[in-house]
């Protein structure tokens, strides 16, 4: 594929006039959006559903944390608690966080990057896309059927056997939406190996592509187990099969096995995209070739062999046997090698740079401060006898916090400002944008550092009360989660302002190297390149470099 | 139970000063990778920050004594971490063998505890000082989390199978006890309160309780009101293996395994009969599933480890 000739309908030129043809004018029937093939447009498609599940995550969040304001429950009973935080993680894990930076920016930005006309198979892509909203009504429907309350873990046998609540209607969502994740990460996988464009070779690929191919293995392998696992929970509770709960025969720790075995991975699947993000943009940003390219890019493999190695680490305490527990203890700390690997590469990037402070890069530099954190706090956590005294405990809330908002998300806002002109062919508000990052970072630390303190103190997770000695810190909390929550706002706010009235956006803003910036329009023709682009330089290639001895 | 405004918890256990060593150590590596990182970070975005919009910085691709350089350190101290978190870990879950026994029964929410004296106590335990204490748990239902901050312990206790774990607590006081597994509507008010008294003074306590009996007596109640003893008699032509003096000992099977008769093998014996059958038996024994619950099974194995052969 990689040499097949594009036919564009109209000659399409890197700064093109105004009202020249691309992909957001080329239809505008409902019809044009919704059957389209064209990976953009499926990517605007993801990017409005994920916005609306991030904001309903969101929702359930601020009442977390209206909630635990004070010691007692006076806002909502117990019950109503519970199945706020199952569905605030389970909306932000599954329809947010896992498709957010693949399924948007990936999606949009892959077969731009290696000079393809579109993905693998176009077809799949909408298909995908499809199944993530079927999935998404069913959780939602849920929702409106009252929610569900096992915890987005499913830990059974309260899953299987006790919990009252629409256990099935969410199983089903979650269910259906993992094939949805596999067949993006399979559309990856074969896109990244057979249309790379003439003279992209492996080692000339953006790291944010590296980064999307070891996610989509992970997609690819780890999806499918727990895809089953929660159809083996439905077949429990439905028809009374004995596979979790004793009283039946079953094993309730086969399930943490089968759950884990997916479910840490997929907190890879949520950051290694991030990672890939943040190569962009600190290279763009300080004018630099990446430091250590090979390192960053096989650390991504790394982590992705690695991730499917530690999952047991989640069960230090269940009982599992001690010998178990070492295993996966020093596994676990392997994987955090290639983490601190990417973190000194990308540090030294920044070293004779030409650094500029623009909002992507506020975000970059944001993330490699939070994931610092958050990845220094897992070593607490694989350390086996400190994990006994904080597991369950809001230690392991604010340790992922970190690592998914801090990390995650930071990066999908980095990703979302760098190329914003380059998906809409607007500029969005500098200023604004500079001082959304400043709330959000803020916010961020004060709703999620005291919950270490409080953590380390001993505190529970889901505790819908708690003793009243820990309230000063919960209010700290959930004043921060006050300021977040406006951080996240100001940025939908002119987002959309820009759309209309944002300034028109070059084809390249920001003077970055790759084949997204240097050969396509703002926004990319509906064909994305006029011809296929022949690559001869390395990525990031912006001087001729310097060796050091 | 310190209720003012705290930053760091109590320490109330042998084991809980040597959790936070450990703690401060990572804390310590923490801090120093934290403050390099955030150091350089602001070092560079000051010293090279961008000029004018044509200024293009000499490229540098990478430096591999660089790359070895941070990628052994960390390495090295990570092991380091982990060999201090495993060996202290495996102290945390080997109780001593002069540990008193005591048995916890989780269930939907509260947690049941019976002493070895026999004393039994809802959402409450009280133990001395300078002893070991090794806590046998069941639940009737779903996943628990037998749970003590000040202590620094912490285990699940799971359906179908006992967990264990064991202390020795150090000063006087009353701490928190807590669930921290999950387990349905009212998780946050499965808790209670841990009592450490000095010895004298848990003695004092348990003469002033309800007299009950001792658990092994309780336990040989039981046996005889199902019926147990009418086949495992201490006599050679008995219908059942005899009971004297198996506890803890290896026990050859029919299939010419051999398993070492602990609480969960008894627990399996008793609802499970057909499982592991000794050699030299008939499977015979019918299945008391249903007839005893998680207390009562913790009753009957107290009394079977207290036959001991004089």
């Amino acid at each position: 594929m990689s040499t097949a000739v594009f036919k564009p309908s109209k000659s399409q030129l890197a700064d093109q006039p105004d009202g020249a043809s691309n992909y957001l004018n080329a239809g505008f029937s409902a019809k044009s959006w919704l059957l389209t093939v064209d990976h953009k447009r499926i990517a605007i498609l993801y990017l409005i559903s994920i916005t609306l599940f991030f904001f309903l995550g969101g929702l359930f969040a601020v009442l977390i944390r209206l909630e635990l304001l004070t010691p007692q429950g006076d806002l909502m009973q117990a019950e109503t608690y519970n199945k706020m935080f199952t569905m605030h993680g389970i909306v932000m894990i599954f329809f947010f966080l896992i498709p957010s930076i693949p399924a948007v920016l990936g999606n949009f930005l892959i077969p731009l990057m290696i000079g393809a006309k579109d993905l693998a198979f176009p077809r799949i892509n909408l298909l995908s896309w499809y199944i993530y909203s079927v999935g998404g009504l069913f959780t939602f429907a849920a929702i409106v059927f009252g929610g569900v309350d096992t915890g987005w873990t499913f830990y059974t046998p309260y899953s299987s056997t006790y919990s009252n609540s629409n256990v099935i209607l969410v199983a089903v969502g979650v269910f259906i939406t993992g094939f949805s994740s596999i067949l993006t990460g399979l559309n990856f996988i074969v896109t990244i190996h057979k249309m790379r464009a003439p003279g992209m070779t492996w080692f000339r690929l953006p790291l944010f592509v590296w980064a999307h191919y070891a996610t989509s293995i992970i997609q690819v392998l780890g999806t499918p187990v727990v895809t089953a696992a929660i159809m083996l929970i439905g077949l429990e509770r439905l028809f009374g099969f004995g596979i979790f709960d004793p009283k039946l025969g079953g094993d309730p720790l086969l399930f943490q096995h089968l759950f884990w075995f997916y479910s840490h991975p997929a907190v890879y699947i949520m950051i290694l995209p991030g990672m890939g993000v943040i190569s962009e943009v600190i290279t763009c940003f300080a004018k630099k070739k990446v430091f250590g390219y090979s390192f960053i890019a096989f650390s991504s493999i790394a982590i992705a062999v690695l991730g499917f190695l530690v999952w047991g680490h989640h069960m230090f305490t269940s009982g599992q046997s001690v010998y178990t527990s070492l295993v996966f203890s020093i596994l676990t700390f392997l994987v955090a090698v290639p983490s601190a690997i990417k973190v000194f590469n990308w540090t030294a990037t920044l070293y004779k740079g030409a650094v500029s402070y623009d909002a992507p890069m506020l975000y970059a530099l944001g993330f490699i401060g939070l994931f610092t954190i958050g990845g220094l706090t897992g070593i607490f956590l694989g350390t086996l006898a400190v994990d006994v005294h904080v597991h369950d405990t809001y230690f392991v809330v604010a340790h992922f916090h970190y690592i998914m908002v801090g990390g995650a998300i930071m990066a999908y806002m980095a990703g979302l400002h760098f190329w914003w002109p380059k998906i809409t062919g607007r500029l969005y508000p500098e200023g604004w944008a500079r001082f959304s990052a400043l709330v959000i970072f803020i916010g961020f630390h004060l709703t999620f550092f005291p919950q270490f303190i409080v953590g380390y103190l001993g505190m529970p997770r889901r505790y819908h009360v708690y003793p009243e000695e820990f309230q000063i810190l919960n209010v700290l909390s959930t004043a921060g989660a006050t300021i977040l929550g406006v951080g996240y706002l100001i940025p939908l706010i002119y987002f959309t302002w820009s759309l209309k009235s944002g300034p028109k956006a070059s084809a390249n803003p920001w003077g970055a190297k790759g084949l997204e910036w240097e050969k396509a329009s703002s926004p990319p023709s509906q064909y994305n390149f006029e011809k296929t682009p022949v690559v001869t330089e390395e990525a990031y290639d912006y001087e001729p470099t310097i060796w050091l001895k | 139970m310190n209720k003012g405004f705290q930053l760091f918890p109590e320490q109330a256990s042998t084991l809980a000063a040597q959790v936070d060593y450990l703690y401060f150590f990572l804390i310590a590596v923490s801090l120093f990778f934290s403050v390099l990182i955030f150091f350089l970070i602001y070092v560079f975005a000051v010293r090279y920050r961008r000029k004018s919009e044509q200024e293009v910085p000499e490229q540098i691709p990478g430096l591999l004594k660089l790359e070895i350089l941070w990628s052994v350190i960390p390495f090295l101290l990570c092991m380091v971490v982990f060999v201090w978190g495993a060996t202290l870990y495996f102290d945390t879950y080997s109780p001593p063998k002069d540990a008193l026994e005591y048995y916890v029964v989780g269930k939907q929410w509260m947690w049941h505890i019976q002493h070895p004296t026999g004393q039994r106590e809802i959402n409450e335990l009280h133990v001395p000082t300078g002893q070991p204490i090794k806590l046998t748990m069941a639940t009737e239902d779903v996943i628990h989390s037998f749970y003590i901050p000040a202590f620094r312990v912490k285990r699940d206790v799971v359906p179908g199978r006992y967990t264990s774990m064991w202390f020795e607590a150090t000063k006087p006081g009353e701490y928190h006890l807590f669930c921290a597994e999950y387990c349905g509507t009212k998780h946050s008010q499965m808790r209670g309160r841990v009592v450490v008294m000095e010895p004298a003074d848990y003695q004092n306590w348990l003469s002033g309780g309800v007299a009950n009996e001792p658990l092994e007596v309780i336990g040989e109640k039981k046996f005889r009101q199902l019926a147990c003893h009418t086949c495992h008699v201490d006599k050679p032509d008995a219908r059942g293996p005899s009971l004297v003096g198996v506890f803890g000992e290896p026990v050859r099977l029919q299939n010419g395994q051999t398993v070492t008769v602990d609480e969960t093998y008894i627990r399996e014996s008793i609802l499970n009969p057909n499982a592991k059958i000794a050699a030299g038996y008939r499977p015979v024994m019918p299945t008391f599933k249903g007839q005893i619950d998680e207390v009562g099974l913790l009753q009957i194995t107290a009394y079977i480890k207290s036959l001991t052969k004089e």
